[in-house]
């Protein structure tokens, strides 16, 4: 269209600029969290996340070897260690050191501390370092400050303590089997009722049928807040409690009014032809559904699939209400979550982690299905 | 028995209980009850049929009644009675709203609450219009927009956690790891400062300020010429006074933020500044739902007739006349959807202010006061109370969504 009124290179470029401007906008908080959750704790909470990608200065405390552990050298009555300060496969490099924490940039690299009573220390840049005394050296290795660039490091040991440890507060593993478990029928069961129910309101004739539309209509909007104390104390009067089918039956209801208009929308719209021709045909209702309606309402199901499933899979309160009893046994991976909030606020490398394993599964869904995410979205709005 | 079994099992029970219900529930129509052979084979088919539907429909409307009908019902029966100690009710009429609007803290949910439904959904709108645009003519358009279509599939849970990290504060000795905090320290008080900080929120304020106003004499305007006759008159005028109050806001916005004194070069703690936190916590729903927005708005753009666009062209509109006078008012129903699904999901939200501040500070909301009626303070008859205040609120949409619905059948 641009081309008709002329070019126009400058107004392009600001919309090419501003569009990359948003989308990396909205990008980075999520990558924030993606980056963080394969960093080490230590290094989440010394450096902010967007300096992990590139080689970053550091202030680093670190330790010579433990005298007693290693050999010592005896030369020209002096006793030496040698090493390295870095663990093994760390590239850093030191720009300044010191011994003291009051003085940390006291050296350079090269130089030779005097630690007192006859003990010396050298610092090169790499991070190799001879300490040597008068006497055999003894006590813990000797600390070491030092201002180094250590280049990018990642670690997947987050995900093995999330997903594979045994502890109980931090492992996923659990949660993340519980949220399955609630999800699946959460998901089908709903489809199958609301199937049925849409076709009778699309392409039955009877007194009410309106009126029904116009109910389930309303219904979408019911705020399920209301429903929580009610069907509550209807679970526990009738032996339900709180528990797996307790938020599969709420799921179910909750999830209706949307799969009802959904579906009933789309089937309306799928030519009368064929149907009349079935029908002519002999097929009865029931078969007309099942051979004809539902494999032509595919796109429409699966639109309302992918809704309930990142509905399910994201719910807090539903679960919390319905599900979860005092034991904890049957916490979902929301849950755990925002416990781990409360408990765990500030290591980040554990919740970094969580809530990208809680969140991974729901963006793979979003995009291998993003067109009929769309497509729902478009029918599900109440025109 | 394993949950994972247990699922199964439901799986299998529920979908093979509905489609066997439905096969033998008509079977049992046909053949039985109503068989099309024998002497009223006609008046029996004619009796199946006038059966048939309400069998396809049974279930749906017993869960729909149970799970939600009856739950409308029974919780405004519950807010108007209290739990006996040692079981029990009893009919208490109007006490548990009125001991609800003597808490200090219902009425900070339900100015938060305002709050909420008049930035959320005006920003996430406003964005999701920005991006439909600038992103419908050019080539890596959809892919754009695929990026900041993904929050809609992360849970508020899982996003509060992101934004945490966000607003995350350190000692000032230490570096920041939230970026906020880290681009705060950036800046020193001097011009730079000020342009960014003020001038420009002011101007963007403004620029609120003056939409608003244009709307809300764009809706008046018809009142005063004098072509509208009844219905109609009172909501416009209840619309336009909406939109004086938000000009009202917007301008004593501007002049507060001229005069605030901001805490330069001291880290802050984001969620506990009182009416700034809220912001901070709409920031995330708004991330939330752009996405959703711009999904519907970019359908209705392309939706629009090339003609009126080329006509537009050929009259020499610049591309800002094209989008603000052509393309916005032929979309105009669009957005109003838009806002609406929006301000219905802003008036449920709880898991954001649960997970984030869980109502401290000043940043209470309904559903969050609700939740922590029900199940900690353990007041079922306050609990049920606002609950219903959650329920009026909706109920404006819920007409509206009926009425038009139901004009868009016949």
């Amino acid at each position: 269209m641009s081309n008709i009124a002329g070019t126009r290179s400058t107004l392009n470029w600001v919309v090419h600029l501003s569009v990359l401007g948003l989308v990396l906008l909205w990008l980075f908080p999520t990558v924030g969290l993606f980056v963080s959750s394969f960093r080490t704790a230590d290094q989440i909470s010394t450096s902010g996340w967007w300096k992990a990608l590139f080689p970053s200065e550091q202030n680093l405390t670190l330790r010579a070897a433990n005298p007693a552990e290693v050999e010592q050298l005896e030369e020209g009555g002096r006793w030496f260690i040698s090493g390295n300060l870095f663990d093994e496969g760390v590239d850093a490099s030191v720009s300044v050191w010191g011994v003291s924490s009051r003085d940390i940039a006291a050296f350079v690299p090269g130089d030779t501390a005097d630690l007192g009573e006859g003990e010396e220390m050298t610092v090169g840049a790499n991070g190799d370092y001879v300490w040597s005394g008068a006497a055999k050296l003894e006590g813990r290795g000797q600390r070491v400050f030092a201002t180094a660039t250590t280049p990018p490091e990642f670690t997947f040991g987050n995900y093995r303590t999330v997903l594979f440890s045994k502890s109980t507060t931090d492992s996923m593993a659990k949660a993340f089997f519980n949220t399955l478990t609630v999800t699946i029928p959460a998901t089908i069961i709903p489809i199958v009722i609301a199937a049925f129910a849409a076709y009778a309101l699309a392409w039955m004739n009877f007194p009410g049928r309106a009126i029904l539309i116009a109910i389930i209509v309303g219904l979408l909007v019911v705020p399920l807040q209301l429903a929580l104390i009610p069907l509550l104390r209807l679970h526990l009067g009738i032996g339900i409690g709180k528990g797996y089918l307790g938020v599969w039956l709420a799921h179910t209801g909750f999830g209706l009014p949307l799969a009802i208009y959904l579906l009933r929308n789309y089937m309306v719209g799928l030519p009368r032809d064929i149907i009349e021709n079935a029908k002519v045909d002999g097929a009865t209702d029931f078969q007309i559904f099942t051979k004809i309606i539902l494999p032509l309402s595919f796109p429409a199901l699966a639109s309302f699939a992918i809704f309930q499933f990142l509905w399910t899979w994201n719910d807090l309160l539903v679960a919390k209400v319905f599900l979860i009893d005092a034991t904890g046994e049957t916490t979902v991976m929301t849950n755990q979550i925002v416990e781990l909030l409360g408990t765990r606020g500030g290591n980040w490398e554990i919740l970094a982690t969580a809530a990208f394993v809680s969140i991974a599964v729901p963006l793979a869904v979003f995009f291998a299905m993003q067109k009929y995410l769309v497509r729902g979205l478009l029918a599900g709005s109440v025109k | 028995m394993s949950p994972a079994l247990q699922g199964l099992i439901t799986i299998v029970i529920g979908v093979g209980g509905c489609l066997s219900y439905f096969y033998f529930s008509n079977l049992f129509l046909d053949k039985i009850l109503f068989p099309a052979r024998g002497p009223d084979a006609g008046r029996n088919i004619n009796r199946a049929n006038m059966i048939r539907p309400w069998l396809f429909l049974a279930p749906a409307l017993i869960a729909l009644g149970l799970y939600l009908a009856y739950p409308v019902i029974e919780t405004l029966r519950l807010s108007l009675t209290e739990r006996i100690p040692g079981g029990g009710y009893r009919w208490v009429g109007l006490d548990n709203y009125r001991q609800m609007f003597r808490e200090a803290k219902f009425w900070e949910a339900m100015r938060n609450n305002m709050l909420w439904l008049i930035v959320v959904p005006a920003a996430s709108t406003a964005f999701g219009l920005l991006v439909a645009q600038l992103t419908d003519r050019i080539r890596w358009g959809s892919f754009a927009k695929s990026l900041i279509f993904m929050p809609m599939a992360i849970s508020f849970v899982g996003a509060a956690v992101i934004f945490k990290l966000v607003y995350d504060t350190r000692p000032i000795e230490q570096d920041q790891i939230g970026i906020l905090n880290a681009l705060w320290l950036q800046f020193d008080g001097g011009a730079g400062s000020w342009a960014l900080l003020k001038a420009i929120p002011s101007l963007i304020l403004a620029g609120f300020a003056a939409l608003s106003g244009y709307v809300g004499w764009l809706i008046l305007r018809p009142v005063i010429v004098g072509r509208l006759h009844g219905f109609g008159t009172p909501a416009r005028i209840v619309a336009t006074a909406a939109s004086a109050a938000l000009v009202v806001l917007s301008l004593r916005g501007i002049f507060e933020l001229i005069g605030a004194d901001f805490n330069y070069g001291a880290p802050q703690t984001w969620l506990t500044v009182p009416f700034w936190n809220s912001l901070f916590l709409m920031v995330v729903l708004i991330w939330i739902q752009t996405g959703f927005a711009m999904v519907i708005l970019s359908a209705a753009l392309r939706g629009i007739p090339e003609e009126t666009i080329e006509a537009a062209i050929v009259d020499g509109a610049n591309p800002f006349q094209i989008f603000f006078q052509i393309k916005v008012p032929q979309i105009m129903g669009t957005i109003v959807v838009v806002w609406t699904t929006i301000t219905l999901v802003v008036l449920k939200v709880f898991d954001i202010v649960f997970a984030m501040t869980n109502g401290q500070w000043e940043t209470q909301v309904l559903a969050n006061y609700m939740f922590d009626k029900l199940f900690r303070a353990n007041n079922w008859g306050v609990g049920s109370a606002s609950a219903m205040i959650i329920m009026l609120l909706v109920t404006p949409i819920l007409v509206w969504n009926v009425y038009t619905a139901r004009k868009e059948m016949r």
